[in-house]
């Protein structure tokens, strides 16, 4: 009923850092991520129970979890695949589709709310039209609310890909942003 | 050493259970009431729903009963106002995001959540705030899915998944947007469940039901032009009364014929006539295939549920699968054929309606393979509203025959309903059919009984048959796993509920172990008292090879008869 391929349909070159460095000779990334994924999923094989672990992996290794590799990773670990969309819709950490090149993590533990980081994620939705656990369609930002980084003396604060940005507000926010995209791709 | 045993209060009442017991277990032993929604008796405990909670002392500490294990001095108190208070609190913030639409509700007459409302005396809901709204999911002709109507309790996951082993419904995402839901797939249609219906009859709502057929089954009655005739399955005398009140086992097939012709069918007849033909077909089948060698061992193909269970996860058995229809398509291809032609009744003025414990069946009904020669499938919950929509309680009526023709069985026919009947059925007449000597004693006691895998070695001649036979299609993996292994057998009898038809996901609720094996009593019960208990000596049986169908395996029985499967995919 469903192929065994695994087809995108989108550019996954820009959207797999990980992959781009350990293709080889002239493999096309699909290639790679099918050669990749055979590593991963033959040391689990039938291993049902590693599937959290398996799962890390594969969001490590591509950065997302499509459907076609959800069924092939369900087909190895002896799974059932709607236990991988389970585990899958389950962690915030997990993701279905390609996150953007720049992964905007914005804080709302108790002190950043009560600075008003709820503004912030307002301003920025309104900006790139994206909510919350979502991508641009140029594949440029994501946005991730998540519950305290672990610097509330700089609340309201947020990290693009990783690096901290503290004491924010909506316009300040946004600057940090716009500095991003004017990067490119 | 004795056994430890541990000793605790529950109410000031002093309790002595094993170790490892939970304190809801041990209330229901001394009789103390805990009111529970996402417990299901070996089968689910997951302290989810937070209604069985209990008040520790001195602490006051609230803890769900369902899975606080007892330990020694430990006291708990079942009825303080904080106990009442937070079990009502809880509850009233479940349906505050439950879509309340009991009046039109299929479940509104046995609804769980609206019985623990007036328990607990819910007569407003306080919490206004956001609500689910999803789509129902109408895509199969067995089940419906309202996730609107859903509490979240996990039974119908745990039931999916721990006995059935199907795993085709889910939780997906966290917290307030989970929906139980058959993720990774669309909708329903597009997994690999296999509509056996053990969800909707372990669900406490109206989130997953049977999907009813009733009014088109009214149209066709009040259609005069239209010839109406209906088959009842074994396992829906035993249970049909549940619907009424009555005690589960109680026997209500005079009564029940009685119903359905007071409804208006032109013809009541009974699923059990073509058991009986299924037995002769089959036997004749698992003779053949011993004697030419053919694919052993045999799989017995009655139970929808378990033929669509082995289509998508075992297609490599498929051939070991009886090319026999199960008894409802038997019943409709011969009521299309045999029964219109005698009467002269034009195949496309007959409608076939059949009432199953079975929400699968009405899948099997709309597989094209099967000429679409049975209309209407219902279950015996549906056929409980139909007569109460006529206006009139079955206790009331005086019995009544079933029709003459299709309308005659053996006992045989009537175990088919139970875990091991069919296997015992077929070894009647095998025997016999074998040997041609009668069969002294007619109760093969090592194929009866609820226990999820039996197996037997029956002697027949020269012949040791190696039979086995099981219930719940979890069990059903294990067998095939062990069949793959090596262990060999003649003949398996598969049957995809708890205790069989009986335990269907059509028949009443509740359907606990205990209703499931009263059920089963009746059944063997029915077959006891009847005096007519082999299939090859029902006299309508050999009239319709004679007149007919010529002899069991024939090119005719093979037509109308036999069927094909289909290799799914997961």
């Amino acid at each position: 009923m469903y192929s065994n391929e695994i087809i995108f349909d989108f550019d996954v070159e820009n959207l797999t850092p990980v992959l781009k460095k350990k293709r080889q000779g002239n493999e096309s990334i699909n290639e790679a991520i099918a050669r990749e994924l055979d590593v991963i999923l033959t040391k689990y094989k039938g291993q049902g129970d590693s599937l959290l672990e398996v799962l890390h992996q594969v969001q490590q290794l591509i950065g997302f979890i499509p459907r076609p590799v959800q069924m092939k990773i369900a087909r190895e670990l002896d799974v059932a695949p709607g236990e991988v969309t389970s585990v899958i819709s389950f962690y915030a950490h997990f993701t279905e589709k390609p996150k953007g090149k720049y992964q905007i993590a914005l804080c709302k533990g108790t002190a950043c709310y009560v600075k008003g980081s709820a503004d912030i994620i307002k301003r920025i939705e309104k900006e790139y039209g994206i909510k919350p656990g979502e991508s641009t369609d140029d594949g440029l930002f994501s946005l991730e609310v998540v519950r305290c980084l672990g610097c509330c003396g700089l609340s309201p604060a947020m990290t693009v890909n990783g690096e901290a940005h503290g004491l924010l507000n909506p316009e300040k926010a946004i600057n940090i942003l716009e500095k991003c995209k004017n990067r490119g791709m | 050493m004795t056994e430890q045993k541990i000793k605790f209060w529950i109410d000031e009442v002093q309790v002595e259970v094993e170790r490892g017991t939970t304190v809801l277990e041990a209330a229901r032993r001394v009789g103390i009431y805990i009111p529970t929604l996402c417990y299901l008796e070996g089968k689910n405990k997951l302290g989810a729903c937070r209604i069985c909670l209990v008040e520790i002392e001195p602490t006051g500490k609230l803890a769900a009963s369902c899975i606080l294990p007892a330990s020694d001095g430990l006291k708990v108190r079942t009825n303080t106002e904080k106990v009442r208070k937070t079990r009502k609190f809880n509850l009233e913030l479940l349906l505050s995001d439950h879509e309340v639409e009991c009046p039109t509700c299929l479940r509104n007459d046995n609804c769980e959540l609206r019985d623990l409302a007036e328990k607990m005396g819910i007569r407003d809901i306080r919490f206004e705030g956001r609500k689910n709204s999803h789509s129902v999911d109408d895509s199969t002709p067995s089940i419906m899915r309202d996730p609107d109507k859903c509490i979240l309790c996990r039974r119908c996951v745990s039931v999916c998944h721990d006995i059935q082993s199907v795993k085709a419904i889910v939780p997906a995402g966290r917290g307030f947007d989970t929906i139980i839901e058959p993720a990774y797939y669309n909708k329903l249609s597009d997994s690999p469940c296999v509509l056996c219906g053990q969800c909707a009859v372990v669900c406490p709502t109206g989130a997953i039901t049977e999907r009813e057929y009733i009014d088109e089954v009214w149209d066709a009655i009040y259609d005069e032009n239209k010839h109406v005739v209906v088959q009842t399955a074994p396992a829906v005398r035993v249970a049909l009364s549940e619907a009424f009140g009555q005690k589960p086992g109680t026997i209500v097939t005079g009564k029940m014929v009685a119903a359905l012709k007071k409804i208006g069918f032109d013809k009541v007849f009974d699923t059990n006539f073509t058991a009986d033909l299924t037995i002769m077909e089959e036997g004749t089948e698992l003779i053949e295939r011993i004697q030419n060698g053919g694919t052993l061992p045999l799989f017995t193909s009655c139970s929808p549920g378990w033929i669509k269970f082995i289509e998508h996860y075992y297609p490599e058995y498929l051939d070991n699968l009886s090319t026999c229809k199960s008894p409802q398509q038997m019943f409709g291809a011969i009521a299309k054929t045999y029964y219109a032609e005698m009467n002269d009744i034009p195949r496309e003025d007959m409608v076939v309606v059949s009432i199953m414990p079975c929400t699968a069946k009405k899948f099997e009904v709309s597989r094209p393979e099967m000429n679409y020669d049975v209309d209407y499938a219902l279950t015996t919950r549906e056929l409980g509203r139909m007569i109460k929509q006529a206006g009139f309680d079955i206790m009331d009526l005086e019995e009544e025959e079933y029709d003459k023709l299709l309308g005659v069985s053996s006992g045989a026919a009537d175990i088919f309903g139970s875990t091991g009947g069919v296997m015992e059925a077929a070894l009647r007449t095998a025997y016999e059919i074998i040997t041609g000597e009668e069969l002294e004693n007619l109760d093969f006691n090592q194929v009866r009984g609820i226990t999820g895998i039996k197996e037997a070695e029956v002697t027949i001649n020269d012949l040791k048959l190696r039979v086995a036979v099981t219930n719940t299609l979890g069990n059903a993996r294990e067998l095939l796993e062990r069949i793959k292994q090596g262990t060999e057998y003649h003949f398996v009898e598969f049957m995809a509920c708890p205790g069989g038809c009986i335990g269907g996901g059509g028949q009443p609720l509740p359907a606990t172990a205990e209703n499931i094996e009263k059920r089963m009593k009746a059944i063997y019960e029915i077959d006891k008292g009847k005096k007519l208990r082999k299939s090859h000596e029902n006299p309508y049986i050999k009239k319709i090879y004679d007149e007919y169908l010529e002899k069991p395996g024939s090119h005719r029985a093979h037509e109308l008869l036999h069927t094909e499967y289909t290799p799914r995919g997961v």
